[in-house]
């Protein structure tokens, strides 16, 4: 049975290997145009853009999973359903029951404590580890043990020192020394660990008024605005920009934070396939055309919200066509670039600028400060009246409480430096290694032959495992061999896709990625990874290219 | 052979019914007209030309993103304060008492705090790069916890790393939509999103009015007897705060809890202001009830009031809190709290099991300052004399020469350009649930002397007098 492998290049390749053209909206003509060597070709008639519009070839793999690996990855998942059955008829659970309420309606439903007490324990251990020091490129573990089959933990006293291929900390910020560390405790003796006043009240420093205004120069828009939390960003802002009557068109693979924004805005939602522009236009289409759900209406305004990285997938969002679309329909954008600020184009500043376009045409453009900048927080950027709107009218700038100072001073000095703002080619390096790291990376997984997701340029890397129980085995294996990842599975996958996933970091040098490289086709061969049917390309990979050499 | 098997089968056929056959030749045709016949898709719009779809396109005119606002809008022209947020505060560059952010035992500018926090930076950096299921789980965090856990005389605690995000996250990992919440009306914002984030049925009784809140529950009872079996899925809560935030009065803890037991509830307390403030040795309101800590289900309570760093916890029992690892939204999706941040709470809380005379130091300052602020003439005080929160409101008898609802933002004013710092607290009217009156909020914390407050007092009452007409 062959594998219906599929790699996207802009959709010039369709599925079963046959090579058909798709001509939306002139968009054919766009894909001919591609960066070489930094040369920039023309731009489009017709485009509102006034900067120079580079054209990108991406390239984005998903191969789809060998029949027989899905049908072994469901059987496995009932059997371990069935032995949890058996496990719940003859053994009473060793879990913490509910005192001194008889008589009340049970707190938990049955199928959710099921699944955890006896699907989930087997593997828990792979989740929640401690650490005990800075995540940067190698973390320290603290090593534990259980005694009864994942109950209960008990620290063993040891500790591991692993190669951190888990936390993200995409351009090695996460460091105990340097400018970041030793102006934050700067911070702390000038204004305090905390404000303790909400934004709009008390919770104004020169630090946030600095840090607002060098995160609009940052992301080249007109003013931003800064959050302590960047769930919190997503999840308390959305609702202040949206209301009954407008419609959203969400992305599939959204965060969890963006569709609890998007709930609690009471707009109406519709989902679209993952970074699927068809489906996207189609969904708008109809939308338009049919207006309100029951009364006919027009629509008051429609948000398309999109990620800059998927996480889970390792995909990039297609700006340009989206963009294309926006324009065309009149609708409005919201990027979150919660992975991607800082860790695409080439001066860091995310996903507008890896297309070459615009940053005024994206309407709401969102990010967190929690990966790229090794700190906590979030932004939004975007317009002078967007952000003027948010001041007032935000539920974050009005209840929560504002961002700790040496939080805000350690963003401050990171983007500092990423901007080249102290004078040295710092952020360049951090930036171009981090660049350099994925590329060769990823080469260096598929001439493995394991399948991993997503677009060849995302630091985020899945490797697709399949089963429930190899995520489990995969992790632990690696650990003993000092390398720690993270396993992700059910429920926030898909059943089928279990996958391990690797964050790589500027902070990474090439002789770890080359040890880690080692170990993973140790155990390709052992724990039977080889998943993908495709040919495993022959050539060398080298360190240091970003597009190959015709 | 099949001459046999075809003479079978024919006379089968003859001996079967006619109706028999009838049904069988229908259903047959049924199977064939399915398989064959176009589905309807009601999604399409097929009925309707290009061009129509076209021009119905182009006449849709959106909104716009975000409507004008008030250039003059207090938050667009925020005061800045250029110092650390102590007992003295520096409002651009006017040095005032600070009576407006919520420091209630001083530990912001704590120098053992602030050590320590140094510290942490040079051992575990700022950030924790990542969610407490991938490698952001830091050994302070588990400490923390821990000891909360022991302060709190409770099984388990769960940290959060935003104060906001604990309560509105911890509400839906429990409450769902075919559950039922008894909420008091003045709630504060947070917990209104946690509500809002649940979809259960919401019934509001009036606030700290115990018998409105029976009433609410008898007709509860009415419901659940006509439907039992509906009644044996539904989930009941009844969400309090300790200190309301919103009014600054003390929630009657003893009778909630006479409810609890009579009707079936789970109780959940907010205790963001009480925590560190009320009770002997500052470990809320059930201390200060002397209520045990297993009739209350479930605590929860921010940190960013009494312990003066960022972030948020739920304590309670193995069993309840253990779930939220799990479906806490902000608890598994967000990254959690810096290290920094989290050491800062452990030694707040370190200090706080000690020294047990920074609550008695509180509680005499919050009642030297109810009793002072009783004599200003104009303005009235409604919270608790315990409160460290007071609300201030315009008397009813008092006349004053400008409107009345911008008396209250011009006393303000006046007292920051005179060195007291009191602040109006802004709310959101469109979104909240019942918006509270605009009055003034003041904070005590446990370091003004006698002579601080009668200061403040004496600056108010100028204030008052300014602006009354005689």
């Amino acid at each position: 049975m062959a594998a219906k492998g599929v790699v996207n290049e802009h959709s010039l390749v369709g599925k079963n290997g046959v090579s058909t053209q798709h001509d939306r909206n002139g968009l054919r003509k766009v894909q001919e145009f591609c960066i070489q060597n930094g040369k920039i070709q023309e731009s489009r008639n017709g485009s509102t853009h006034h900067s120079k519009e580079k054209k990108r070839k991406t390239v984005e793999s998903f191969e789809q999973v060998p029949l027989y690996t899905a049908v072994m990855t469901y059987l496995g998942f009932y059997l371990l359903m069935f032995l949890g059955w058996l496990n719940q008829l003859l053994f009473t659970p060793n879990v913490a029951r509910e005192q001194n309420r008889e008589g009340y309606v049970p707190l938990y439903n049955r199928f959710e404590s099921f699944y955890l007490r006896y699907v989930y324990r087997r593997v828990r251990d792979c989740w929640n580890i401690p650490i005990c020091s800075v995540p940067g490129a190698e973390v320290v573990l603290k090593d534990r043990i259980t005694r009864d089959y994942g109950w209960t933990f008990e620290f063993t006293g040891t500790e591991t020192k692993c190669l951190n291929l888990g936390s993200y900390n995409y351009l090695g910020f996460a460091e105990t020394k340097g400018p970041c560390a030793e102006e934050s405790a700067q911070a702390i003796r000038d204004f305090g660990c905390a404000q303790c006043s909400p934004c709009q009240e008390l919770g104004t420093n020169p630090l946030i008024v600095e840090l607002e205004k060098l995160t609009a120069e940052f992301l080249g828009v007109e003013d931003a605005i800064v959050f302590g939390m960047g769930f919190g960003t997503n999840a308390l802002n959305l609702p202040s920009l949206l209301g009954p009557g407008c419609l959203v068109l969400s992305d599939e693979k959204n965060h969890a934070s963006l569709i609890l924004g998007l709930r609690l805005s009471g707009a109406t939602i519709k989902v679209f396939k993952h970074n699927n522009m068809k489906n996207l236009e189609k969904v708008l289409k109809a939308a338009i055309v049919k207006g309100q759900p029951r009364s006919r209406r027009p629509w008051k305004k429609i948000l398309i919200v999109v990620e800059g990285i998927y996480s889970m997938e390792g995909s990039i969002v297609k700006l340009p066509e989206i963009l294309e679309l926006k324009r065309k329909y009149k609708a409005y954008l919201y990027v979150d670039e919660a992975h991607c600020i800082g860790a695409l184009g080439e001066r860091g500043r995310g996903v507008v600028e890896y297309f070459g376009c615009n940053p005024y045409d994206v309407d709401i453009l969102m990010g967190t400060f929690t990966k790229s900048f090794g700190s906590a927080g979030g932004y939004i950027a975007g317009s002078k009246k967007l952000i003027d709107y948010l001041r007032i009218n935000s539920h974050a700038a009005c209840y929560a409480s504002a961002m700790s100072p040496p939080v805000a001073q350690q963003i401050f000095t990171s983007m500092s430096i990423i901007m080249g703002k102290d004078g040295t080619m710092e952020g360049l390096r951090r930036i171009r290694q981090l660049a350099y790291n994925t590329r060769y990376f990823r080469e260096r997984l598929k001439k493995m032959g394991v399948i991993i997701y997503g677009n060849q340029d995302s630091p985020v890397v899945p490797l697709l495992v399949y089963m429930f129980s190899k995520i489990g085995a995969v992790v632990r294996t690696l650990k003993q061999r000092r390398i720690a990842v993270v396993g992700v599975g059910f429920p926030a996958t898909p059943l089928m896709e279990g996958r391990i996933r690797i964050c790589l970091s500027a902070a990474h040098t090439k002789e770890q990625l080359d040890a880690a490289l080692e170990t993973f086709e140790e155990i390709a061969n052992t724990l039977g990874l080889r998943y993908s049917q495709q040919r495993r390309p022959t050539d060398p990979v080298l360190y240091g290219v970003l597009d190959k050499v015709d | 052979m099949s001459q046999f098997v075809l003479m079978d089968v024919f006379q089968a056929f003859n001996e079967v019914p006619l109706y028999h056959v009838c049904l069988e030749v229908f259903l047959l045709l049924m199977v064939l007209w399915l398989i064959f016949h176009q589905s309807y898709n009601p999604n399409e719009t097929g009925d309707l030309s290009k061009e129509e779809l076209q021009a119905l396109i182009d006449e849709w005119t959106p909104e716009e993103l975000v409507s004008d606002v008030d250039q003059n809008h207090r938050a667009l022209h925020p005061r800045v304060i250029t110092s650390k947020a102590q007992k003295y505060i520096s409002i651009d560059n006017n040095k005032c008492l600070n009576l407006a952010t919520h420091n209630y035992l001083n530990f912001v500018g704590n120098e053992i705090i602030e050590k320590s926090a140094i510290d942490t930076i040079h051992k575990y950096g700022v950030g924790s790069c990542g969610p407490r299921g991938f490698y952001g789980t830091v050994d302070v965090h588990l400490d923390l916890e821990n000891k909360l856990a022991e302060f709190m005389e409770m099984e388990e605690a769960v940290v959060y790393s935003y104060g906001f995000s604990t309560i509105a996250s911890a509400i839906p990992a429990y409450a769902k939509r075919s559950d039922v919440i008894f909420v008091d009306e003045k709630v504060n914002f947070a917990i209104q999103k946690g509500l809002d984030a649940s979809r259960s049925r919401l019934k509001f009784f009036k606030h700290n009015d115990t018998n409105d809140l029976e009433s609410l529950l008898l007709e509860q009872a009415e419901l659940d007897k006509k439907n039992p079996k509906k009644a044996n899925v539904t989930r009941r809560f009844l969400i309090v705060e300790g200190i309301y935030m919103n009014t600054g009065e003390i929630c009657p803890l003893p009778a909630l809890i006479e409810l609890r037991k009579k009707y079936k509830l789970r109780i959940f307390v907010d205790e963001s202001v009480s925590f560190g403030t009320l009770g002997v040795t500052g470990r809320g309101v059930t201390e200060y009830f002397d209520v045990p800590k297993q009739d209350v289900d479930m605590i929860m309570c921010s940190m960013e009031w009494a312990l003066g760093t960022i972030g948020g916890f739920c304590v309670g029992s193995s069993f309840i809190v253990e779930h939220q690892r799990l479906s806490g939204l902000g608890y598994c999706f967000s990254a959690s709290l810096p290290p920094l941040l989290t050491v800062a709470a452990s030694k707040a809380l370190d200090i706080m099991t000690k020294d047990i005379t920074i609550f008695s130091d509180l509680k005499d300052c919050c009642e030297l300052m109810h009793s002072a602020l009783e004599t200003i003439n104009g303005l009235k005080t409604k919270s608790h004399k315990h409160s460290p929160v007071k609300h201030l409101v315009l008397s009813d008898e008092c006349v004053f020469t400008i409107p009345r609802e911008e008396v209250l933002y011009e006393i303000s004013n006046y007292c920051i350009q005179h060195g007291i710092a009191v602040i109006v607290p802004s709310y959101l009217e469109k979104v909240e649930k019942f918006t509270p009156t605009t009055s003034i909020r003041l904070t005590v914390n446990n370091k003004l002397s006698s002579e601080e407050i009668k200061q403040a007092c004496t600056v108010l009452q100028e204030a008052c007098n300014a602006l009354m007409s005689h």
